[in-house]
């Protein structure tokens, strides 16, 4: 019974372990939650892909897979280009002056080679995967259409330069991905040596 | 600030017994002064039991349960999942320690007679347990896939095949086909990730919520609601919070030191913890050479082939190993000494806890070794040992001389 | 009970190191010179293990990139691994012949080697890989005294050369010796350190984290440290109460 409590010694104990403690707590609770992050796996299938354009007609595009999700590559011809800016007064964003495409292709063709549009095939309103539609004019889609893509999901349109149409659900032009060019006709989807801002 | 959280836990109190709850459970559970080194397993195995719960719903967002992808899968989950090696290793690891943990808890209460009244049920309660335990261990190790995995089922679910005139259906029922397949694999990771977890959750609970009705026992084996103070609280008790929170924190850091000198340098401790023929994927047509159970369960193993066949059927060896895990339920009843501490107990109760040790011990290690003569011989004297601890418990414990009990607990 | 308690533990401890033996196989191995940290041999090791056992043998657990734990850049592994064009460096090791025709081949499909040096030993694998000599009666031309009737044919011949199998009368003892008959483009100790850098890498493969293993867990174990000596002193103080 002889010796005293002495309280600023517990005090000064209780916070150093109890600071201990917390750090061992995060310690170990960092490796569950970083094992939520994508897989070795999941990142060799997001890796960049290597596509050949050499053999897309003019007019037409393919669907290729990056982490995922479609890319389309576009061949637009000289006479789509042309109708691109008849567009402008109609587009939601025609300068795209939201970023959705890295800076390289911030231009009225939103791509490096003006023929030549890379676009991620998902709708900016929830996430379905839009339709092509080339054709000038079709009957559903009205007078004025002058090629691009529509979402049969909820009706979104956007021209041949993916960009999104006023008054449709979808708030922004569709996202240009981080790409670049292998040689003339080899295309690095999903890298362009600047770290990437899609 | 203060005020607030006063406010929300009148709020809480008034609607849900929160504050009783505690003081019932930890700041005003009075537990004897005088634990010792033994009684740290309780708040061991259940730090273990979280600790698989936790790191087994990681590896259940990555495992796949098909004979197909399983092997691979956990090799995914070794190289490329971020830090799966960690999450598998602390899985592993945690299950061999939880057999390590449950074992010397459950010899404490053999030392100092915890399951004598009033803690029949307690006991029974934890010995239930420990059957749920290893139901749980027995079909996680299935999931690997490996060699070790698929033989070790395959031998152990052709036990409940010898069961007289059930049996043989009894095994296809288990497996839900004619040998250990996708479709076994399918079902005891169902029955390994979410049905026994619950059981065991539950009845940890149970095992707890007894534990607190009676009172916990101590190394002197003396009752210490015989004496209160003037509040009623036992003289030779203390609140559980602060004085064992902070006991059972020291006894958790010490065992997580040795659980992590495990983890990160001997996980698969020799092919103990990890045997190395598992790294072999499951092969229906390729028995290995010499297969051994994981070494928790061997000294039942080792029973099981020490019993000769009989009357042309192996039966008797699976009587004999299923006696021997459910013999440990009849206890309480068995033990007819004045006392209930080893260290009150004369020299005959000392000399067959002994015994039952080495029996035990041997047996486990026997299971692990191929059945030669020599082998079977020993397992067969070992065997026996490990039984006369229990059936002549009745009369040695009643012509034991014993020692007097002291009237309160010895604290120094 | 003190004694109980030793007799406990001497048992347990006597246990192990018998047991650790016990599925010790009847050939002499010898002693692997695996060194994890041998970034040089690993590398030489990877590159023999791509050239010579890809051929038929899968590692479908490991991708090429892991390599970058033993040193080499993503460049390094396209160019020194000679990876064909429709092989990402994110891949996982395949093997060029598809097991099917392999089984055709050799009678049994060749083992997947993800985690082979975890099955087998790294001193199993190093004699194994060193073991190999000529056969007549076998299908393949070769045996193994490590694994007898292997499938496998000696892939390494024109670098190892050929041994045959000769016995020897040593006084009064018959001692089967393996001798060189046929000297390979390697000399037997160049051979030898090929097989030990081989041996290595699988060892590397067999658990490409346990390096990082060894050194997160002295992080752990000095934390743990400081935090029993906390927690222990912080018990001691509490204590003072209980008389």
């Amino acid at each position: 019974m002889s010796d005293k409590v002495d309280h600023s010694k517990r005090r000064w104990l209780f916070t150093a372990t109890a600071a201990a403690g917390g750090v061992a707590a995060a310690g170990a609770g960092a490796p569950f939650v970083l094992s939520l992050m994508p897989s070795e796996r999941a990142k060799a299938a997001g890796a960049p892909v290597e596509v050949d354009i050499g053999a897309i007609t003019p007019g037409t595009m393919i669907s290729i897979e990056w982490q995922g999700k479609p890319v389309w590559i576009v061949h637009r011809t000289k006479q789509m280009l042309d109708l691109l800016p008849k567009n402008n007064a109609d587009l939601a964003d025609p300068a795209s002056s939201v970023p959705q495409q890295p800076a390289y292709c911030n231009n009225p063709n939103r791509s490096i080679k003006p023929e030549i549009l890379v676009v991620l095939g998902i709708c900016t309103h929830l996430g379905c995967s839009p339709t092509f539609r080339p054709e000038v004019a079709p009957p559903d889609l009205g007078e004025k259409w002058s090629g691009g893509w529509f979402c049969p999901c909820h009706g979104s349109r956007f021209d041949l330069a993916a960009r999104v149409f006023k008054g449709v659900p979808a708030p922004t032009n569709l996202i240009i991905p981080p790409h670049k060019y292998l040689s003339d006709t080899k295309l690095l989807v999903g890298d362009d040596d600047t770290g990437g801002a899609a | 600030m203060m005020n607030l959280a006063t406010k929300l836990v009148g709020w809480i109190d008034q609607r849900f017994p929160l504050v009783s709850t505690v003081k019932a459970h930890v700041t005003e559970y009075y537990a004897p002064k005088n634990f010792n080194f033994w009684y740290f397993f309780g708040s061991l195995a259940l730090l273990v039991l979280v600790i698989q719960i936790v790191s087994g719903i990681f590896l259940t967002m990555n495992y796949k349960p098909d004979a197909l992808f399983a092997f691979a899968s956990v090799e995914y989950i070794m190289r490329d999942v971020q830090w799966g090696w960690l999450l598998r290793y602390i899985h592993s690891t945690g299950a061999s320690m939880f057999f390590v943990v449950i074992y010397l808890h459950m010899f404490r209460g053999l030392m100092y007679g915890s399951y004598r009244n009033p803690r029949e049920l307690l006991w029974i309660v934890g010995m239930i347990l420990y059957l749920a335990l290893m139901a749980e261990a027995f079909m996680g190790y299935l999931l690997p896939w490996g060699q070790m995995s698929f033989w070790g089922a395959q031998v152990i679910i052709n036990l409940f095949s010898s069961v007289p005139v059930i049996g043989p259906d009894l095994a296809i029922l288990i497996r839900g086909d004619y040998v250990v397949s996708d479709i076994t694999l399918n079902r005891f990771f169902a029955l390994h990730v979410i049905a026994i977890p619950l059981v065991l959750v539950l009845i940890v609970v149970a095992h707890l919520v007894a534990l607190h009705h009676v009172g916990s026992n101590n190394p002197d084996g003396v009752e210490i609601k015989k004496y209160k103070d003037a509040n009623g609280n036992p003289l030779d008790g203390i609140p559980f919070h602060p004085y064992y929170t902070v006991k059972d924190g020291v006894g958790a850091v010490g065992f997580l030191i040795v659980f992590c000198a495990v983890l990160f340098f001997a996980p698969d401790m020799g092919g103990y913890f990890l045997e190395y023929n598992n790294f072999v994927p499951a092969n229906p047509m390729k028995t290995p050479e010499h297969i051994a159970p994981v070494w928790y369960f061997t000294p039942y193993y080792a029973i099981l082939r020490a019993v000769p066949p009989m009357f042309g059927s192996q039966f008797p060896g699976v009587v004999a190993m299923g006696v021997a895990t459910v013999i440990f339920f009849f206890l309480p009843w068995l033990d007819r000494g004045k006392v209930k501490s080893i260290r009150y107990r004369g020299p005959i109760y000392k000399a067959f806890l002994a015994l039952f040790v080495v029996s035990f011990v041997g047996l486990g290690w026997l299971g692990l070794m191929p059945a030669t003569p020599t082998y079977t011989v020993i397992s067969r004297v070992l065997a026996v040992i490990y039984f006369a601890f229990f059936l002549l418990m009745p009369w040695y414990t009643k012509v034991d001389k014993c020692k007097p009990e002291p009237d309160r607990v010895t604290f120094k | 009970m003190r004694a109980l308690k030793i007799v406990c533990l001497t048992l347990l401890l006597a246990a192990m190191p018998v047991a650790a033996t016990a599925s010790g196989a009847a050939a002499h191995l010898d002693k692997a010179p695996v060194n994890l940290q041998d970034m040089a041999s690993l590398q030489r090791g990877a590159k023999l293990f791509t050239s010579r056992c890809l051929a038929c043998h899968g590692a479908v657990s490991m991708r090429y990139n892991r390599l970058k734990d033993i040193g080499m850049s993503d460049e390094e592994i396209k160019k020194k691994l000679e990876l064909p064009d429709d092989v990402k460096v994110g891949s996982t090791m395949q093997a060029a012949m598809d097991p099917n025709s392999a089984k055709l081949a050799y009678g049994v499909a060749p083992p997947d080697l993800s985690v082979i040096s975890r099955s087998r030993s790294a001193d199993w694998l190093y004699t194994y890989l060193r073991s190999f000599h000529t056969d007549k009666t076998r299908a393949s031309g070769w045996n193994n005294t490590v694994f007898p009737n292997v499938g496998m044919p000696h892939v390494m011949a024109d670098l190892q050369g050929e041994l045959e199998l000769k016995t020897e009368n040593q006084g009064g003892h018959e001692l089967k010796k393996l001798v060189l008959v046929n000297p390979g483009s390697l000399k037997p100790a160049e051979y030898d350190a090929a097989v030990a850098d081989l041996t290595n890498y699988l060892v590397f493969m067999g658990e490409p984290a346990k390096m990082v293993r060894y050194q997160l867990g002295m992080v752990v174990l000095g934390f743990l440290l400081v935090l029993f000596v906390l927690l222990f002193t912080l018990k001691k103080e509490l204590w003072k109460d209980i008389h």
